[in-house]
C-alpha cells in the first residue's frame, strides 16, 4: 500500500518487535508465559500441577477475571470503580437476607440482588457523569455507604454479621446451579476411573474423582472473557467504549453518546461483581460482611498487568484475564512452593510498578508523545 | 451567484450578561470557502458553536437550504449535513486512524443475528479516503497519535466529506501548524471546496484566509463589519478591521456597501 514514491523518508521503518510491544495484551502473554515457566521449573512437584492443584489456582484466576473483565472495560471507558469489593460483600448479604431471613426462593432472590446491585452501579455512573467529579472520589463514597450496609442489615435482623445455610436453601432452586453448579461431571468421573486423575481412595467418596467437575464459576469467567473481548473489539458499542476513555469531548463531538456509555460501563462492573458474589455465597454456603475486601484493588491491578492504560481508551479484556491469571497462579503458586505467603504482597507491588512504567512507555511510543 | 446553503441572520448569543453575539448575519454559499475573521474574544467560537448546534441563538434566524432550522443538539446539526472539526479535539490519538474515522458512525455487519463492527470495509474505506487525501499509512491500525497536526485535520476533514457533510466548519485548522502542515491543510481546504461543499474557515491568521478564501466576514466584539468578496480587499485592510476598525471609514467604499 505504502510505496516508496512518497512515504515519509525520516519515518524509521518500525520493527515487528514494536509493533508486537504495542498491543495491549502483550504483557500479559509474556508475564504468563514467565509465571508458568518459573513454577514448572520449581514447584512441579508440589501438586500444583496434579488435577487438584489445576483446579486450586483456576478457581482463583477465574474469580479475579470475573471482576477484571468488568474493572477492564470501565478503565477503557475512562472511569475507575472503588466499590467493587464492597460490591461482592454487600451483594452476597443481599442473597443471605432475602433467601434465609425473609424466605424467599432463591432465584427471587439472586434476581433481585441482581437489580440492586446493577442500580448502584448506574447511580455510580449517573453521579459520576452528572458531576464530572472523578470517579475516584464518588466510588470511594460508594465503597464505605455499601460495605456500612453490609455490615449494619445483618447486625440489625439477624444479630450476627455472617448468614449461614445458603446451599441448604438453594437445594432444588433452578437458578441457583447456574452460579453454584458444576459441569462435566461425567467427563471428571470418566477420568477418574481411568487412572488419568486422581481419586478418592477411602471414606464415602471411594471412587470418586477429586475434582468432580468445572465449576459454573470458571465457566463465567470464560464467558465473560469472550463477551467483554466480543463486546470491545468487535461492536460499535466497543468504538465508543475506546472513544469515551480516549478523549470524552472528541467523542461527543463525533456524536458518541458518551455518558449513556459510561453509566452502562459502571453497570457492567456491578453485573460482574454481583456474579463474582453469588458464586461465592454458593460455594462457601454463607455470605459474610467482610466479604470482598480489597477485591476492587486486586482488579484493577489485573488490568493493568494486562496492559490497560490508568487514564483510559487504550487496553484489552485478554490482557486483562491474562492478568488475572498471572495473579491467580502467583497467589496459589507461592502457597504451594511453600513460600511465605506475605512475600506475594511485596511481588504484587513490585510487579504492578513495572506493568504501570511498562504501559506509560507503550502509550508515549503509540501517540508519538516525545 | 448561487443559493446560500445557511443563512445566518441577527444572530445574537448571551451568556447572563455577557453579550457575546450582537446580532450577526452572515451568508454561506455551497463551493465557496467563507473566511471567519476575528482577534480572540471576537466570538468566532460561539458564533461557529451557534451554527453547528452547540450552542442555541438568543435571538435571530439560521435557515439551511431556505428552511429555518433550530438545531437541539450537534446531533442534529450533523444529522443535517453540518460537521465541524475542532482544533485539538478532532480525533482520538490512542485510537487507529480507521476506528477514529468511523467514529460515531461505525458500519456494522450481521454475523448470526449479532451487529458487529464491519473491521474490513472500514479498513478498506479509511486507506483509499486517506490516499485521496495525500496521505500514505503504514496501516488503517496505525494510532492516530502517529500521524502530524496537519495530517490529523486532513483525517477529519476527510472523515466529513466522507460522511456527507455540505457544510464544513473548520475551527482554526492551521494556527498550531507548521508552514508546511498549513499548506497541506489549506489544499485540503481547495479541494473539499471544489466538491462542491460550504467551507466556513475559522482563523485569526489573515495570510492563511487569503490563500483560500473566496470571502471574508470579520468579526469584532460580537459584531460583523460585513463580508467582502476575494479580490475586493486586501490583506491589510483585513488585518485593520481584526484590529478594531479604526479605519472603519476609510474601508467601507472598498467594502461595496455591504456594512
Amino acid at each position: 500500500m505504502s510505496d516508496a514514491i512518497n512515504s515519509d523518508e525520516r519515518i524509521k521503518q518500525t520493527s515487528r518487535f514494536r509493533q508486537a510491544l504495542i498491543r495491549p495484551e502483550l504483557g500479559g502473554m509474556v508475564g504468563t508465559v514467565a509465571v508458568f515457566t518459573f513454577f514448572l521449573l520449581f514447584a512441579f512437584d508440589s501438586g500444583m500441577f496434579n488435577s487438584q492443584g489445576v483446579m486450586n489456582w483456576s478457581v482463583v484466576s477465574a474469580q479475579f477475571m470475573i471482576i477484571a473483565v468488568g474493572a477492564c472495560l470501565l478503565m477503557i471507558a475512562g472511569e475507575f470503580d472503588l466499590s467493587v469489593g464492597s460490591m461482592i460483600g454487600f451483594a452476597g448479604m443481599m442473597i443471605a437476607i432475602f433467601s434465609i431471613t425473609l424466605g424467599w426462593p432463591m432465584w427471587m432472590a439472586i434476581i433481585i440482588t441482581f437489580v440492586i446491585c446493577v442500580a448502584f452501579g448506574a447511580i455510580n455512573g449517573f453521579i459520576v457523569v452528572r458531576t464530572g467529579l472523578p470517579s475516584f472520589i464518588v466510588t470511594l463514597a460508594t465503597l464505605f455507604i455499601l460495605r456500612g450496609f453490609t455490615i449494619f442489615i445483618p447486625q440489625t435482623l439477624e444479630r450476627k454479621t455472617i448468614i449461614g445455610g445458603i446451599r441448604e436453601a438453594a437445594e432444588g432452586d433452578w437458578l441457583a446451579p447456574i452460579f453454584g453448579g458444576k459441569i462435566l461431571t461425567g467427563l471428571f468421573q470418566w477420568l477418574g476411573d481411568a487412572g488419568i486423575i486422581s481419586v478418592f481412595t477411602r471414606g464415602n467418596l471411594e471412587g470418586q474423582p477429586v475434582v468432580n467437575g468445572i465449576p459454573m464459576l470458571i465457566v463465567w469467567a470464560l464467558a465473560l472473557v469472550v463477551f467483554g473481548h466480543i463486546l470491545l473489539t468487535r461492536t460499535r458499542f466497543g468504538n465508543w467504549i475506546f472513544a469515551s476513555g480516549g478523549d470524552a469531548q472528541a467523542a461527543r463531538y463525533a456524536g458518541v453518546p458518551v455518558d449513556r456509555v459510561k453509566i452502562m460501563m459502571f453497570m457492567f462492573t456491578a453485573f460482574c461483581a454481583t456474579v463474582f458474589a453469588i458464586c461465592q455465597v454458593m460455594e462457601f454456603g454463607s455470605a459474610g460482611a467482610d466479604r470482598g475486601l480489597l477485591k476492587e484493588f486486586e482488579a484493577i491491578i489485573a488490568v493493568v498487568i494486562g496492559g490497560a492504560l490508568l487514564t483510559g481508551g487504550y487496553g484489552s479484556v485478554i490482557g486483562a484475564a491474562l492478568g488475572a491469571l498471572i495473579f491467580g497462579v502467583v497467589q496459589q503458586g507461592l502457597f504451594f512452593a511453600n513460600v511465605e505467603s506475605s512475600l506475594f504482597r511485596v511481588f504484587l507491588g513490585v510487579i504492578l510498578l513495572f506493568a504501570v512504567v511498562l504501559n506509560t512507555y507503550i502509550r508515549r511510543m503509540i501517540t508519538g508523545e516525545r | 451567484m448561487s443559493d446560500p446553503i445557511i443563512r445566518m441572520t441577527d444572530i445574537e448569543k448571551h451568556f447572563g450578561s455577557v453579550i457575546a453575539l450582537a446580532g450577526v448575519t452572515v451568508e454561506f454559499h455551497p463551493g465557496e470557502c467563507h473566511c471567519l475573521l476575528g482577534d480572540n474574544g471576537a466570538g468566532k467560537s460561539t458564533f461557529i458553536k451557534t451554527m453547528s448546534g452547540v450552542h442555541k441563538a438568543t435571538a435571530g434566524t439560521i435557515e439551511f437550504e431556505g428552511k429555518a432550522m433550530n438545531f437541539a443538539d450537534p446531533r442534529d446539526a450533523i444529522a443535517a449535513g453540518i460537521a465541524t472539526v475542532y482544533q485539538d479535539l478532532a480525533m482520538i490519538p490512542l485510537m487507529s486512524v480507521s476506528r477514529n474515522f468511523f467514529m460515531g458512525n461505525e458500519p456494522i455487519k450481521k454475523i448470526a443475528g449479532i451487529s458487529l463492527f464491519d473491521h474490513e470495509l472500514a479498513n478498506e474505506v479509511t486507506m483509499s479516503e486517506m490516499s485521496k487525501m495525500g496521505i500514505n499509512l503504514r496501516g488503517p491500525d496505525q494510532a492516530v497519535g502517529t500521524l502530524s497536526g496537519g495530517e490529523r485535520q486532513t483525517v477529519a476533514i476527510a472523515r466529513a466529506v466522507h460522511f456527507g457533510a455540505k457544510v464544513l466548519i473548520l475551527d482554526e485548522p492551521t494556527s498550531a501548524l507548521g508552514v508546511r502542515q498549513t499548506a497541506n491543510v489549506l489544499a485540503t481546504v481547495d479541494k473539499v471546496r471544489k466538491q462542491g461543499i460550504a467551507v466556513v474557515f475559522i482563523t485569526h491568521n489573515v495570510r492563511h484566509a487569503m490563500a483560500v478564501g473566496d470571502r471574508f466576514t470579520v468579526l469584532n466584539r460580537g459584531k460583523t463589519f460585513g463580508t467582502a468578496v476575494r479580490g475586493e480587499i486586501t490583506p491589510e485592510q483585513l488585518q485593520d478591521m481584526m484590529a478594531g476598525g479604526e479605519e472603519l471609514a476609510t474601508l467601507e467604499g472598498s467594502l461595496g456597501g455591504t456594512v
